[in-house]
């Protein structure tokens, strides 16, 4: 019997219906992800790639094609696959603790009502959010709200943690500090990563592989590159290594070489 | 304070060691010494002594009334000046003062309140303000009925897509039917002044209520329902933890605007129908030609519907922050 990956999509394809037909979104992707690995996925906009992760998610059904989770079909969403959402997508009348609180009650049912505090607890202070606890998203920063739902997503104790183009809505440096913070969170947890950027920088620093697709509609994946780094990861350390520049003239030779923005090729 | 005075001791030795060679410095690297004014203002003002806390409120207190009450003020006196004749249709404010006198002094004549609650004398003259409370009663009981079951109704076809599509045609409709027409129908089916008042506010406030109510339900951003889906939220869970509180803004909009219609529609049937309650006393004054009466009564509703809807909005605020 052939080997399955931890996480593996195969042969996925996502179909929407449209006026007079269907629109074909990805087109027989097959992804291997092991466990522990921080995958990230780029490519134009457009391109599907959030269709993809909301497929690994279970928001989207895939019309053709199979995802397993260790094994298992993936059929629903579940909290097993946190997701970090790009809009964060923290309830406003909730307070930053309870936010998180309401994803540890559903997942830790089992445990204490103090132990559930100290979980929510841990997981702000792992992000350094602890301090704002008492706090609604709106009185905190944008750069918070996603500490915050970075960490929500972390106290479900995920299989796979997915996440939305996270950074997206940032300012370059709040991205900084943030990127900092999941590398910090990947080592500790050795947590499964699949995470949508748009940044060439973001994708080759954070990941251990660049998933590059191909432009829509019926996108593929167009090219698969393991970013060879040695971990721990320092900004500043990277910048000058011949492998990291590598990685990234690769990736953005795929992204505007090779695949060209299609708004950029009409203009 | 001290900062900018070490800065400006260190920076002339590092502009003056051209450390480079011959090359001399160029323009842009010439360090200039910190501006001497900066240096010297090492100590702000101080900051004047803090205000007595009562005072410092009387003072933006006034600040917020003292235009309304100007202006009212002049227009109470261009009003005075363009009734001031004697043969003027409409009394001036004076006039009304001096023939309402008595309504406005004693408003809440026939009212006792003893240890059983409030009491109002069913019959013969009774002041504005048993008027005005038995108006008031009669919209709690009605816009309180239509409050519950506007909501309900309202999340109803906000979340079940055929419930939608069967009644959202309806309440269009009969939406834009203004309250006094239901009235005939009202009194043929009650055949009583006060079920079918009370019927009347109904009909008329629920409208905005259950159409409100839909709009936040079926509003609810996708990343609430992701968030729901993702977390695996039972329908239960979903409806109480996500739904409800991303909609009770949208449900006390519905309120707000539903408990001004009910004011608007109250003193129309009291005047049609006759007995108690405000809008009786309109038409009361009326026919006996007691215009001072009618405009003292007219404030007394104007004051009454703006603290009905200062106090629908306050419960408002209260729920969304809890």
């Amino acid at each position: 019997m052939k080997h399955r990956s931890y996480l593996a999509l195969e042969g996925v394809t996502v179909e929407f219906p449209v006026k007079g037909g269907t629109f074909c979104a990805l087109d027989h992707i097959d992804l291997s992800i092991e466990k522990g690995q921080f995958v990230a996925l780029i490519g134009h906009s457009g391109c599907g790639k959030s269709t993809l992760l909301n497929a690994v998610a279970g928001l989207t059904r895939p019309s053709k094609g199979v995802i397993f989770l260790e094994g298992g079909v993936i059929d629903r969403p579940g909290p097993d696959r946190a997701v970090v959402f790009q809009d964060h997508s923290l309830l406003p009348w909730l307070t930053v603790a309870e936010n998180v609180a309401l994803a540890v009650d559903q997942t830790a049912r089992d445990k204490s009502r103090a132990e559930r505090r100290d979980w929510v607890m841990h997981n702000l202070e792992l992000v350094q959010m602890a301090h704002a606890a008492t706090k609604r998203p709106a009185e905190i920063s944008g750069g918070m709200k996603q500490r915050v739902g970075i960490a929500r997503a972390i106290a479900m104790n995920p299989r796979v943690l997915l996440m939305d183009e996270p950074f997206g809505a940032l300012d370059a440096l709040t991205r900084a500090a943030l990127q900092d913070v999941v590398m910090e969170l990947q080592a500790k947890l050795a947590s499964t990563v699949l995470m949508i950027t748009h940044d060439v920088d973001e994708a080759v620093l954070l990941a251990d592989r660049v998933v590059m697709m191909t432009n829509g509609p019926a996108a593929r994946i167009g090219e698969d590159l393991v970013v060879d780094l040695p971990r721990p990861r320092r900004r500043l350390e990277m910048i000058d290594l011949p492998a990291y520049g590598e990685a990234r003239g690769a990736v953005i030779r795929f992204l505007h070489e090779r695949y060209r923005n299609p708004a950029t090729l009409a203009a | 304070m001290s900062t900018p005075a070490t800065h400006a001791v260190r920076t002339p030795p590092a502009a003056a060691q051209p450390d480079s060679g011959p090359a001399a410095t160029s323009e842009s690297a010439i360090v200039l010494d910190y501006p001497k004014a900066a240096i010297v203002r090492s100590s702000l003002p101080p900051v004047a002594a803090r205000e007595n806390a009562v005072l410092a409120g009387f003072k933006s207190l006034t600040s917020a009334v003292l235009p309304t009450l100007l202006m009212l003020f002049a227009l109470l006196a261009f009003w005075q000046m363009a009734c001031a004749s004697p043969t003027s249709p409409l009394p001036g404010p004076m006039r009304v003062w001096e023939e309402a006198h008595d309504v406005i002094m004693h408003p809440l004549k026939g009212v006792t309140l003893d240890l059983h609650g409030l009491h109002i004398e069913g019959q013969g003259d009774v002041g504005v303000a048993a008027h005005i409370l038995k108006s008031l009663g009669r919209v709690l009981m009605g816009y309180g009925l239509a409050a519950v079951v506007g909501v309900l109704l309202g999340m109803l076809v906000g979340t079940n897509r055929h419930a939608y599509r069967a009644l959202d045609p309806l309440f269009q409709v009969l939406r834009t039917v203004p309250p006094l027409a239901w009235l005939p129908i009202s009194l043929a089916v009650f055949q009583q002044v006060q079920p079918s008042a009370i019927f009347l506010i109904f009909i008329t406030a629920i409208w905005p209520i259950i159409l409100n109510t839909s709009a936040g339900v079926q509003n609810l951003p996708a990343s609430y329902r992701n968030v729901g889906r993702v977390l695996a939220l039972n329908p239960i869970q979903y409806f109480v933890r996500i739904v409800l509180p991303a909609t009770v803004p949208h449900i006390f909009t519905g309120l707000r605007i539903g408990v001004g219609m009910s004011w608007l529609a109250i003193v129309a049937a009291e005047m049609v129908q006759g007995g108690t309650g405000i809008g009786f006393f309109i038409w009361d004054s009326y026919n006996s030609s007691l215009l001072s009466d009618t405009i003292v009564a007219l404030v007394w509703i104007g004051m009454t519907g703006f603290a009905l809807d200062r106090i629908v909005a306050g419960i408002g605020r209260l729920v969304a922050r809890a």
